[in-house]
Formats: structure tokens, C-alpha cells, sequence
């Protein structure tokens, strides 16, 4: 079986599951034709997301977490398994590095999908302005992405996945490359957009502590092949402010259990 | 927390700027040395430490030229040489730039017509020049498939290898945003391209004033090229000199235009 199995069930409100996003017995390999190499990227991973719910999944590099989002983003295909989507809207995906197109300004890049879909000039103009205050570019609206910064980019991919409303967004380390300090601010304004659209997150990251911070469960992988080994809820309340979260101990001591699972002997 | 205001004295704001003032007088000087340069050779030539059969004094250049600008003898060139250019060059650029953006998208396009353009490119655009005056005579028609020839090869190789270094994220940013095949090439391949095309049209201005000054050489009655020509076969060493500036300067202005282009169209492109 080498078809992809992402399907789009179309439902009325009132019937629609408690799930999002349904992924069953997932493996994913890739063949090099030139050094007849086979290398299993994900294997056999089942889970679920709740319609809503913010999800990281958490893992080293090459553990296959960026696999699992390219197939849920219908950029990859599977080997076997299945992903079930439900949902009315193809998922939006925030792309790890610099995905903003360099020859587009901000509120062209904003309005790229829009403008994908042939949406009226004025019904584009009301929904970029809507963004760029959502994301605090307001005043970027003109500017060109080389003249802004790293995590002004990234406002930027966050603000164009958000523009054409859809109801899963897949986040694929997009804060990965800021500094601390500006990555903090992200997750805070991140959190508060998604507090106020409800949206289904799947959210991956290397952070452990970036997991904790941003998700109501943390999905931990482990690499060759990449495999899921853990499923922990993360309890605390919303809306959570991501500096005072870290005076609670329960912070820690989910910290220390993740990094357990993650260097457990046999799996690094 | 406040800010100390922090004064320097004189000599460490001296120290401060030095590299800065150090800067300017090498660019001055960088404005002033052709201009040494002529004026080592207009010395050498009136001293006749060097043969003025061969290098007249640029002021005795410089002279011929103004002649020949009130006349109105060097126009009539000019323009016959900027028409041929002008329109071979369009003639190559357009074909060349959809080719190569066809060959850059489709892999299998490319495999299979690959070869050809391999195979033809390196054939010298100066070496086939008697044959096409043979096929389309002594006219116009010859420069313009000449320099339409070797425009073509240039944009088509530019322009596929900008398609082909297309990021593969902006690729999937399309896919993602629900792009079509045809708004992916217009919307992202393109623009990606833009930068390498105008690499392209700058190499290709360049080669165009090579093949033209050959072309009017062996096969025209006008131009700047036969101009410089005619001037060898009668000895005239001031005017064949004020032919070689002449088309210098317009290729010079020629790239200078195609910058001023790019900055404009792409923007984004470090220069």
C-alpha cells in the first residue's frame, strides 16, 4: 500500500467527532536509489488529537516528528497506516525556517492564500488587517522580509497560516531558530491567538521545556526508527503565562520526566 | 537603571574616525587613476616616447571625436548598431527566458531535450556567423539571428538553473496554500528566478556587443563595428579609437540600465 490515506470527512457541526486528527499505525520509510538504503523515518505510531487541543510532539532530530506533520500536511505520502483529518479545511502548516516569500511584502505574504483563491481586494484588505494586529505587524504592513527580523518572519508565517480560517494548524518548529528571549514572547502571543480561536494545534519542537510551556499533552519520540514512547498530560490552567508557569514545581518535575524517557538507555 | 552619557576626548574620537577618512581618500583616488592613466598616455605620446601611429594622444582622439559629433557621422552608427542589438537581443531573451523556465519546472523535459542544448551551446556564435549571412544575406535579418542565437543560450541556462534552486520550502508553502501548477510557476517559480534571469540578461548584454562588433566587421555596411573597420582599412587610428570607446561606453550604459532594472523589479536580491 503506497497511496496516501488523508481523508477530509465533511460534517455538519452537530455530528462532528470529538477528534481532529485520527492517525493509526502510521510508517513512513524513504529509499535512497543510489546507495540501495532504507531508512524508516516513523514506525508504526498511532495517535489522536482532540478537536481543539494544543498537541506538541516532542523528540531529538531525526525522530521523525517533521515526517509525521509533512504527512499530516499532505506533503509527504505514507507507506502504511492511516491519517484521518476531520475536518472541512485542509490543515495550515508554520513552516520551521524562514518560509516567507522574499519577493512578496508582509501584507502580501499575508494574503498570499487569499489571494491563492481569487477572494475580493477588499474582503483580503479586511482579513490582512485583522492579522496584522492579531500578530502585532501593524506597523510592518509594507515592509519586505529581509528588512525584518527573525522572529518578525516568523509572526509573519504564523499571521499567513491563520489568514484563510482554518481548523487544524500544524506548527513545524517555528520558533526553533530565535533566541530565548523573543521565543518566549512568541509562545505567549502564540497561546493567546489560540485562546482565542480554538484552533486544533500540532505543534513540534526539540524543547522540552517549549512543549511544556505551549501544550495540553506532550508526545515524546524517539529516533531509528522513530517511534512514540510516551503520552503525558500536561495539567496546567489556562490561560497560562509562560514566565509565572515556571514557579510551579509541577513544571519541573514534568521536565525531569520527559528528559528520563528521552535518554532512557537504548533509545539515544 | 539609567544611561551614563559617555564623552570622549578629542583624540579618541580622532582614533575613532580614522579608517572612515582613511576610506575616503582611497576612493578618491580610486575616481582619479584612469584619469592618470590618460594623462600618462596624452604625455608619452606628445614626448613621442610612444609611436603615435598607433597611439594617438587621447586629446588628438578626443578631437576626431567632436568632429564627428558635429557632423552627425557617428549616429547614423550608433544607431544601426543599437537597432541590430536591440532587436536580436529580444529575439533571444524572451524565448529563451520560457525555455528555460519549461526546462527548470519539468524534469522529464529536461532529460529529454537536455542533451540538445548541451550539444549546441558551445558552438562558437562567431564560427556560425558565415553560415547565417549565407542563409539570411548581408541585411539586418543575419545580426539579429546572430545575436538572437547567443542571447538565447545564455537566458536559457540562467533562468533554469534560478528555477532549480528554488528553495523547496517556497514549493511547499504553495502546496500548503492551495496554489495550481500554473500559479505555482507564475507565483513562485518566477519571482524565484528573477535574480538569476537578470544575471542572465547582464552576461548576454555583454556577449551581444562581442558578436555584433564581429558581425558588423565582416558583414554590414553601417554600424559601429564596420565603423572601426573601415577605419583600419584606411589608417585612421584616431577614429578607429573613437569607435572602441563608442562601444564600450554603450555596453557600459547598456548594464547600468539592466541594474537600475533589476534594483527595481528585484528588490529583495542582495547586489
Amino acid at each position: 500500500m503506497t497511496a496516501a490515506v488523508i481523508a477530509f470527512e465533511r460534517l455538519a457541526p452537530a455530528e462532528a467527532p470529538q477528534s481532529a486528527i485520527e492517525v493509526s499505525h502510521l510508517t513512513k520509510a524513504f529509499y535512497d536509489s543510489e546507495g540501495d538504503r532504507v531508512t524508516v523515518a516513523v514506525s508504526d505510531v498511532s495517535f489522536s488529537v482532540k478537536r481543539g487541543e494544543f498537541v506538541c510532539i516532542v523528540g531529538p532530530s531525526g525522530c521523525g516528528k517533521t515526517t509525521v506533520l509533512r504527512i499530516l500536511a499532505d506533503l509527504e505520502r505514507t507507506l502504511s497506516g492511516s491519517v484521518t483529518l476531520h475536518s472541512r479545511t485542509p490543515p495550515a502548516m508554520v513552516f520551521q525556517e524562514a518560509s516567507v516569500l522574499p519577493w512578496l511584502t508582509v501584507w502580501e505574504n499575508i494574503a498570499f492564500p487569499l489571494s491563492l483563491k481569487g477572494v475580493s481586494r477588499a474582503e483580503q484588505d479586511t482579513r490582512v488587517r485583522e492579522l496584522l494586529a492579531l500578530t502585532g505587524l501593524a506597523d510592518f504592513a509594507k515592509a519586505r522580509p529581509h528588512q525584518l527580523s527573525g522572529g518578525m518572519k516568523q509572526r509573519v508565517s504564523v499571521a499567513r497560516a491563520l489568514v484563510d480560517d482554518r481548523e487544524i494548524l500544524l506548527m513545524d518548529e517555528p520558533f526553533g531558530a530565535l533566541d530565548e528571549q523573543t521565543r518566549l514572547v512568541l509562545q505567549q502571543e502564540l497561546l493567546r491567538i489560540w485562546e482565542r480561536t480554538g484552533k486544533t494545534v500540532v505543534f513540534i519542537t526539540h524543547s522540552v521545556d517549549e512543549a511544556l510551556t505551549l501544550a495540553d499533552r506532550v508526545l515524546v519520540m524517539s529516533p531509528r526508527p522513530g517511534t512514540l514512547v510516551a503520552d503525558l498530560d500536561v495539567p496546567f490552567e489556562r490561560p497560562r503565562d509562560v514566565v509565572e508557569m515556571r514557579r510551579d514545581k509541577r513544571f519541573w518535575d514534568l521536565t525531569y520526566e520527559v528528559w528520563r524517557l528521552l535518554a532512557a538507555p537504548g533509545r539515544a | 537603571m539609567s544611561i551614563v552619557p559617555v564623552t570622549l576626548t578629542e583624540d579618541e574620537l580622532r582614533r575613532l574616525k580614522a579608517p572612515a577618512r582613511r576610506e575616503r581618500l582611497v576612493r578618491l583616488a580610486s575616481y582619479f587613476s584612469p584619469l592618470l592613466l590618460l594623462l600618462l598616455w596624452e604625455l608619452s605620446s606628445q614626448l613621442n616616447l610612444i609611436d603615435r601611429r598607433f597611439f594617438p594622444a587621447p586629446s588628438a582622439i578626443a578631437q576626431t571625436a567632436w568632429r564627428m559629433v558635429l557632423s552627425f557621422e557617428l549616429f547614423d552608427h550608433i544607431g544601426a548598431t543599437l537597432r541590430r542589438v536591440g532587436v536580436g537581443y529580444a529575439m533571444g531573451a524572451v524565448p529563451g527566458i520560457i525555455m528555460g523556465l519549461i526546462l527548470g519546472l519539468s524534469r522529464p523535459t529536461r532529460r529529454v531535450l537536455g542533451p540538445i542544448f548541451s550539444a549546441l551551446y558551445p558552438v562558437p556564435k562567431i564560427a556560425i556567423l558565415p553560415l547565417i549571412l549565407l542563409i539570411f544575406g548581408v541585411g539586418d535579418a543575419s545580426k539579429f539571428v546572430v545575436i538572437a542565437i547567443g542571447v538565447f543560450f545564455l537566458m536559457l541556462y540562467n533562468t533554469m538553473s534560478g528555477v532549480m534552486q528554488t528553495p523547496q520550502i517556497y514549493m511547499d508553502v504553495a502546496k500548503n496554500a492551495g496554489a495550481s501548477r500554473f500559479q505555482t510557476f507564475r507565483r513562485i517559480a518566477f519571482p524565484a528566478a528573477l535574480p538569476s534571469v537578470f544575471t542572465g540578461l547582464k552576461l548576454a548584454a555583454g556577449s551581444s556587443y562581442i558578436i555584433i562588433a564581429a558581425a558588423e566587421f565582416l558583414g554590414a555596411r553601417s554600424g559601429v563595428g564596420f565603423f572601426i573597420w573601415a577605419s583600419w582599412q584606411t589608417f585612421a587610428v584616431s577614429r578607429m579609437f573613437v569607435g572602441i570607446v563608442v562601444i564600450s561606453a554603450m555596453g557600459y550604459l547598456t548594464i547600468l540600465a539592466l541594474e537600475a532594472l533589476q534594483r527595481r523589479f528585484v528588490p529583495w536580491a542582495k547586489h
